[in-house]
């Protein structure tokens, strides 16, 4: 006992100083390139400050191109769209061509809402397509924006163009725009770390690694994809915008299929849900032909070529080689000691009163019932197992449970309400939780961060609010932390929290995933053969873990293979036999049933 | 004018029918889209002109050259962009390794070869400009001979029945013991070989261009995507509904708004029917 007051004492003090450490680390880093930024126009010539201005302005559109395709993985690759978009809007805005003329500034920020609005048609078909499809779509749409500019000569001028807005003094310098530029990247960096950094980044990511888990933790795809397209639409816009002024004048030409190119490339070369290395590739990327003035004509070429080189050899990119933490060798012999008496900071809902029943639920694959007619009842506070040979529709049932699967015919209940088939995401508002058969983990985030996912629904600060580092953003990412650290505690994985995901053994992974479900503070837990590759040590211990939980008043649903576990824990047996159930009852109940015994425990 | 939209609408469809074709047969082989399957198209004009043109050999001749390096380029995505992201985790990552070579193949070609199109050679010198010259009628012959050619070869031959058997289930097909990587491989220099053919018949209708690589890309892929995926019947009647379709919204509205619509169409039916007018949904494995 003396040790779990200990641990109570100390929980967040070891591995959320990693965290911090690792995030000081990372803000360093970017800190270092800001004052090598500001340092420039003292030490070079006008001509690299330019190229400084052209880099600063990629990295506005590829701040937000980052959120969408180096956290959220989905591949927009024409955004290169919303960059003509945004320079031919500001510049005809300010030229007057369309309606009275602006004042630069303020022909900016309509550049922006535009952007926005562009942003979203043009993202929105990921939440329907394919990859691949997506990604022709993008490209579809950056073909047509300059077909548009090309023909609609009245506004544009066609293939002549439309000279770019000026800014107003002291910005109309090659140092004052310099500045200005300098000054929007930074804070677009900002606004993307405080995202990555925030249960937004963390959803983005889970749901280009996860998406299964995603969804179980309720995570919503269409209102967080849309809000990222939003933003990054914005700021794409915005640098648009401000090439035009980079550029003085405009025409269709400008607005190369490389420049696509090197945005997407610049994030790939810098390594996926990263901010730094996208950065440094921007960077890269920009000053590339500079030092190859032969090779311009080439740096397409270049730039696929590297793009093939990264995919096939180091997926990670730079953000990879910058990570020295994870590259320090774990202890070897670890043992997972779970503090089952922690789980009174987690479930502390009392006992919940109702029950979740499934009636005459039927669903069949093809020709094959995989559930034929299933009858079952899971109650608050008590162990559920579900056992059965291969096939005979454990796991379906807990998936038509948690939603994954619809049920042909049948009621799955509630309480007293019905859920909603073929819905995962909506069971996490409803406090039920769950773990899979393969642990579903974000292997390039921590220990730490994976758990965090589980809390995604409490999180009360909006995207804005968390884009801007409000003070709600900041009270959700302490409360966050400081309940997965509890968390990990109680399934005994503290020391690995700032571990990236990836390095940890198949068991460790699977009490991950059980922390993770407790970020829920769960009313009904479901278990998908949470022992099996566990050792005898580690599989009694998940055991009376298992039982404190429900001992806290949480249901839990065990489909198990190994039957001294389901014995000695269980409260409830159900025996499925080809979706059917063959036996119910308490454990001595089955031990005793004979065709249980012949049919499946052996004799 | 009716008799030229038809003719233009048909030649173009057939074009974009084969490279759709291109698109399913690598589809089949590997469960994987390239972005190659458009430039293979595209290098049968500027290979055709090359070797005809410019080097002077007899028309037969480039022909069979054609189709040979085409294949390679075939052989070279599987090799390079497709079968070391196979064995990856991250699914998704064929699409940036074939986007990579497909632009790899594209800027060669616009430096090496030229930015400008240049004139591909008459290959028969049937017709004089009307809506039955040779033009507008190759590229159609091209596609019925290619679906004939594939018919035969799927049902008749023991090669396709192993094609096939690939496709529909890979895992199987190796325990029967079929050569599952040097199919896969035979399958990319075929698809190599049919968008050879789709570049070398349309030659003398969109000439040798560089940039003909990323328009078929796109617009080889629209039947494709609204025909399902793997699904040939659908490319075709796709290909050749979106050529017409085409030619008309050229004739009615005027090049660019005839791209703007076609794009529409295809977005809109796209989110109609994910999964293509003919294709059937997948479920997924949780």
């Amino acid at each position: 006992m003396a040790t779990e007051v200990k641990g109570l004492s100390d929980i967040t003090a070891p591995s959320s100083r990693g965290g911090i450490s690792a995030a000081l680390h990372g803000s360093l880093q970017l800190l270092v390139v800001l004052a090598l930024a500001i340092l420039l126009p003292f030490v070079a010539n006008d001509y690299w400050t330019l190229i400084g201005t052209r880099a600063a302005i990629y990295w506005v559109l590829v701040s937000g191109l980052n959120l969408a395709v180096g956290f959220g993985g989905q591949l927009a690759i024409g955004y290169v769209a919303l960059l003509t978009l945004g320079a031919y809007t500001s510049s005809i805005l300010v030229l007057g061509n369309l309606g009275p003329p602006w004042p630069a500034f303020g022909a900016l920020a309509i550049t922006g809402v535009v952007g926005a609005i562009a942003g979203v048609i043009i993202g929105l078909p990921a939440l329907r397509l394919r990859t691949f499809y997506f990604a022709m779509t993008t490209l579809g749409f950056a073909t047509i924006v300059t077909q548009i500019a090309l023909a609609w000569q009245s506004v544009t001028g066609g293939g002549i163009g439309v000279p770019g807005p000026v800014l107003p003094k002291p910005f109309d310098t090659t140092v004052g725009f310099y500045f200005f530029c300098l000054v929007a990247a930074a804070l677009c960096t900002w606004m993307t770390w405080n995202i990555s950094h925030s249960r937004f980044g963390r959803s983005l990511v889970a749901i280009r690694d996860a998406e299964v888990a995603a969804e179980a933790t309720g995570i919503s795809k269409a209102g967080l994809l849309i809000a990222v397209f939003l933003f990054s639409g914005a700021v794409a816009s915005i640098a648009g915008g401000l090439f035009a002024t980079l550029q003085s004048y405009i025409t269709p030409d400008a607005f190369t299929f490389d420049l696509t190119v090197l945005f997407f490339i610049a994030i790939l070369i810098g390594g996926r849900g990263s901010i730094i290395g996208p950065l440094l590739g921007t960077i890269i990327l920009t000053v590339l032909p500079e030092f190859a003035a032969p090779l311009v004509a080439w740096s397409t070429f270049l730039y696929a070529a590297l793009l093939l080189v990264i995919v096939l050899a180091i997926p990670g990119g730079i953000a990879d080689l910058l990570d020295f933490a994870n590259r320090k060798p774990l202890e070897s012999n670890r043992a997972i000691i779970p503090r089952p008496a922690l789980l009174s900071e987690l479930l502390n809902h009392g006992s919940a009163r109702e029950t979740i029943s499934l009636t005459g639920v039927v669903l069949a694959f093809g020709g094959v019932r995989a559930i034929d007619g299933l009858d079952l009842e899971i109650r608050p506070g008590q162990v559920h197992g579900l056992i059965g040979p291969n096939g005979s529709g454990k796991t379906t049932t807990l998936n038509v449970i948690s939603g994954y699967n619809s049920p042909e015919s049948g009621r799955i209940a509630f309480g007293a309400r019905d859920l909603a088939h073929g819905a995962p995401q909506t069971r996490a508002g409803l406090g039920i939780a769950r773990t899979f058969q393969t642990p579903r983990l974000i292997g390039e985030a921590s220990v730490l961060q994976n758990v965090m996912i589980g809390g995604t629904i409490d999180g009360t600060a909006t995207f804005v609010e968390s884009l801007l580092c409000l003070p709600r953003h900041r009270r959700d990412e302490i409360a966050l932390r400081k309940e997965a650290m509890i968390a990990l505690r109680t399934v005994g994985l503290e020391s690995l929290a700032a571990v990236r995901a990836d390095r940890l053994q198949h068991s460790e992974l699977r009490f991950m995933e059980i922390a993770r479900a407790l970020m829920l503070h769960p009313l009904f837990l479901l278990l998908d053969e949470p022992a099996a590759g566990l050792s005898t040590d580690e599989i009694k211990r998940l055991g009376e873990l298992i039982k404190e939980i429900s001992r806290r008043g949480t249901g839990v649903l065990l489909v198990e293979h190994h039957a001294d576990l389901i014995f000695d824990i269980c409260d409830h047996v159900t025996v499925l036999n080809l979706g059917k159930e063959l036996a119910s009852g308490t454990p001595g109940d089955i031990r005793a049933h004979k065709e249980v015994v012949s049919a499946y425990l052996g004799a | 004018m009716l008799a030229s939209i038809i003719a233009s609408g048909l030649a173009i469809g057939a074009v974009y029918a084969l490279i759709g074709i291109v698109y399913n047969t690598m589809f089949s082989a590997s469960r994987v889209m390239s972005f190659t399957a458009g430039q293979v198209g595209m290098l049968g004009g500027v290979l055709g002109s090359l070797f005809i043109l410019r080097l002077g050999l007899p028309t037969i001749v480039g022909f069979v050259l054609t189709l040979v390096v085409a294949a390679a380029v075939g052989v070279i995505t599987e090799v390079i962009a497709v079968r070391p992201v196979l064995s990856k985790l991250d699914q998704h990552l064929y699409v940036l390794s074939t986007l990579a070579l497909a632009l790899m193949i594209q800027q060669v070609t616009a430096i090496e070869w030229s930015t400008e199109p240049q004139p591909f050679p008459r290959l028969l010198g049937i017709g004089n400009g009307d809506p039955l010259d040779e033009k507008f009628w190759l590229p159609v012959v091209a596609c019925a001979v290619v679906i004939i050619g594939l018919e035969f070869l799927y049902r008749h031959t023991l090669v396709g029945r192993a094609f096939l058997a690939i496709a529909e289930d890979n895992f199987a097909a190796r325990a029967l013991g079929l050569p599952e990587r040097n199919l896969r491989m035979a399958s990319f220099a075929m698809a190599g070989m049919i968008g050879g053919i789709a570049g070398f018949s349309s030659g003398e209708l969109l000439l040798a261009f560089f940039a003909n690589g990323a328009m078929l890309n796109f617009y080889g892929f629209v039947p494709v995507a609204l025909g399902g995926l793997g699904n040939n019947r659908g490319a075709i009647i796709g290909g050749l509904a979106l050529g017409l379709f085409q030619q008309a919204a050229n004739f009615v509205f005027g090049g660019v708004f005839a791209s703007v619509a076609v794009f529409i169409v295809f977005i809109v039916a796209l989110l109609a029917a994910p999964q293509g007018l003919f294709g059937t949904t997948t479920a997924r494995r949780v």
